[in-house]
């Protein structure tokens, strides 16, 4: 399945009866302050300039009211823009007819939310197969394809389980079953995994990831959990305030975060997780034998692999396998332990 | 009265409108009502037929069957409604009961009456009660109206329905149904606005045109308050029976109301028993219905 990146380009929402008329003056300098106080009207998105990779996650971070889970429904237009384009395949979704809107809907994109949203009516399988039911597709036919993915999602077993008689994290399976089985080339998550304890969080990352690395579908993933962005994002942005902050790779947003909001986020992350072996690689020098790395390797990974090696210096090697750098157990842990901000200047300086 | 003798007469006893001027007033509306009613009999006519046809073959089918395969089809009907052995038992011996005090034919006739005027309650109410959950100003224009029908007392509305349609059966039965309808209307409208908005959300986000959401998403989730409202248009119906018998609607309620005029105490008493026993068969059976309807929703994890 070709999948096509997702183009945000200056988008603006105001919440509020009259919100198109305040779109010159918020262009103009007007604060989300100002225009709440003086004019009730709240700013939700301010100037959005995104451009989502075409099978590939994008992560929006931000924290509760930063506009994110109104970002995501911009996408599928379940909020109507105030002003600008999300452009999808050569079509703006914010310009689609209502009948052109309910088409896209359909075939383009499948949602998760964060409260599961489930029909509590249906079982597992109806509700798994609930997108095909409206797009008209044959319960014979549609049944087939809910069933292979409540395997995949690992719910044997449960298709006849109505939705309250299961956990959130197997709830939260239905509403990624339910999506998948849509074979749609959008996959919106909003806050998806937000509602689960920590262990499940992680485990239904991880199928995730195993199911994109298969699908290769364009994924905007909602969440205000850094660890969760940088493990699953292939670009990050990162909101406050209905504004785009920063946006790049998880290891662009740790090693050179935009501001002090940034900073302080991304204090407390685990860098081993993020930074690769290329990046802080040192120059090439002495034997070119011994024990190979990729340099898209992360630390961690690593610096496990030397030890399991018994070496304290290692081979860094690109994706063609030649060497272009060493990397040393001393290199990594300092890498790992230095906070952003010298490490910042170091790169730099280099 | 003391205060009287200082006060002038206009501030003591209310100055009423002369009787003349309402005894002429009177005569515009009543004349002009009745003359409306003349001049289109025709319409009324045709609007009365089928629901005179549809009330007779029930009425007919109720009370010409066999005793034995009516209690039969009601015990069939109470069981599949409630699956419960205990009601269904229990309807069995109130209809009993009710046979052996030789109101056996009575109580079919209100038990005719009380199944058309629900059934033409609920055609009525749930498609009004769909209008209303979907515009806030279909809603605030029957509101009111819903509030005058269900303040007004009961006696109040069967002289425009006497007027309108004259006595008999199907001027009772519509003065029945229009007691009975607010509540399936109103808690039809209730029921589809309290379904989840989260749900809604999805429903649209996976593309569902709105009669999609409605049969696939607002309609199964308020089924449980809907089901609450037929219950009520049920219970208002048997109570509305017995004044509608004033009009000429024959069963227990006529019964009851000759047992008033002529103080007949047990007689009375058993024609109430008689409509309480059906009230409460009704009652229990649409109820276990309802919750076996919300069995789904039971949580089982926390």
């Amino acid at each position: 399945m070709a999948s096509h990146g997702i183009e945000i380009k200056g988008l603006y929402k105001i919440f509020g009866p009259r919100g198109r008329d305040y779109v010159d003056a918020v262009k103009a300098g007007l604060s989300k302050a100002d225009l709440n106080e003086k004019h009730g009207h709240v700013l939700g998105l301010k100037n959005i300039d995104i451009s989502m990779p075409a099978g590939g996650i994008t992560v929006v971070m931000g924290l509760s009211g930063s506009g994110k889970s109104t970002l995501i429904r911009h996408i599928n237009r379940l909020i109507e823009p105030t002003y600008g384009e999300v452009v999808y395949d050569g079509l703006d979704v914010c310009a689609m007819k209502e009948s052109e809107l309910r088409e896209f809907r359909r075939h383009r994109t499948a949602m998760v939310f964060q409260k599961f949203a489930l029909l509590p009516h249906r079982t597992v399988i109806e509700n798994t197969v609930y997108g095909l039911d409206i797009q008209g597709v044959p319960r014979s036919e549609s049944t087939k394809r809910g069933q292979y993915w409540i395997e995949r999602v690992g719910l044997n077993g449960f298709e006849n389980h109505y939705p309250n008689h299961l956990s959130g994290g197997m709830q939260q399976r239905v509403g990624l079953a339910r999506a998948l089985t849509n074979d749609a080339d959008i996959l919106l998550m909003d806050e998806a995994y937000s509602a689960l304890d920590p262990l499940i969080r992680v485990d239904m990352q991880t199928v995730l990831l195993d199911i994109q690395a298969e699908l290769k579908k364009t994924v905007v993933f909602i969440t205000h959990d850094l660890d969760e962005a940088l493990r699953l994002g292939d670009k990050i942005a990162i909101l406050r305030d209905g504004e785009v902050i920063q946006q790049g790779t998880g290891q662009e947003i740790v090693l050179s975060p935009a501001d002090d909001y940034i900073t302080a986020f991304v204090k407390e992350v685990n860098r081993g997780r993020v930074i690769r072996a290329g990046t802080v690689m040192r120059p090439l020098e002495g034997p070119t034998d011994g024990l190979r790395l990729s340099s898209a390797m992360m630390l961690e990974a690593a610096a496990k692999e030397m030890c399991e090696q018994g070496q304290n210096r290692a081979l860094v090697v690109d994706d063609a396998g030649v060497p272009v750098g060493i990397l040393d157990l001393q290199t990594i842990v300092s890498a790992m332990v230095t906070p952003a901000a010298t490490e910042h200047q170091q790169i730099a300086a280099e | 009265m003391a205060t009287c003798e200082f006060l002038p007469n206009a501030l003591c006893s209310f100055p009423a409108i002369g009787d003349q001027y309402i005894r002429e007033t009177r005569k515009v509306i009543d004349d002009g009502f009745k003359g409306i009613v003349r001049e289109y009999g025709f319409v009324i006519d045709a609007v009365t037929q089928p629901l005179q046809v549809f009330l007779n073959s029930f009425e007919r089918l109720f009370t010409n069957s066999p005793w034995i395969v009516v209690l039969i089809a009601m015990m069939a009907i109470v069981y599949a409604g409630s699956r419960s052995i205990r009601i269904t038992v229990g309807t069995a011996l109130a209809m009993c009961a009710i046979g052996l005090l030789g109101l056996w034919n009575d109580a079919m006739i209100t038990l005719a009456i009380t199944t058309v005027a629900t059934l033409i309650a609920i055609i009525i109410g749930i498609p009004i009660g769909i209008l209303m959950a979907r515009s806030d100003r279909i809603q605030g224009t029957i509101n009111p109206v819903l509030d005058v029908m269900q303040t007004l007392p009961s006696f109040v509305y069967l002289i425009p329905v006497v007027v309108i349609f004259g006595i008999g059966k199907v001027p009772g039965l519509i003065a029945v149904v229009i007691y009975a309808v607010p509540p399936m209307i109103r808690l039809t409208n209730l029921g589809i606005r309290l379904v989840d908005k989260e749900v809604l959300e999805a429903a649209d986000a996976f593309g569902s045109s709105s009669s999609q959401k409605l049969w696939n998403v607002q309609m199964p989730l308020a089924l449980p308050t809907i089901m609450a409202g037929i219950n009520q248009t049920i219970m208002m119906s048997l109570a509305m029976v017995v004044v509608a018998s004033m009009v000429g609607v024959g069963g227990l309620g006529k019964n009851t109301l000759q047992a008033i005029a002529n103080q007949f105490f047990t007689y009375g008493f058993m024609n109430g028993f008689a409509l309480v026993a059906i009230a409460i068969i009704f009652d229990r059976t649409s109820q276990a219905y309802g919750k076996r309807l919300q069995k789904h929703s039971e949580v089982v994890h926390g």
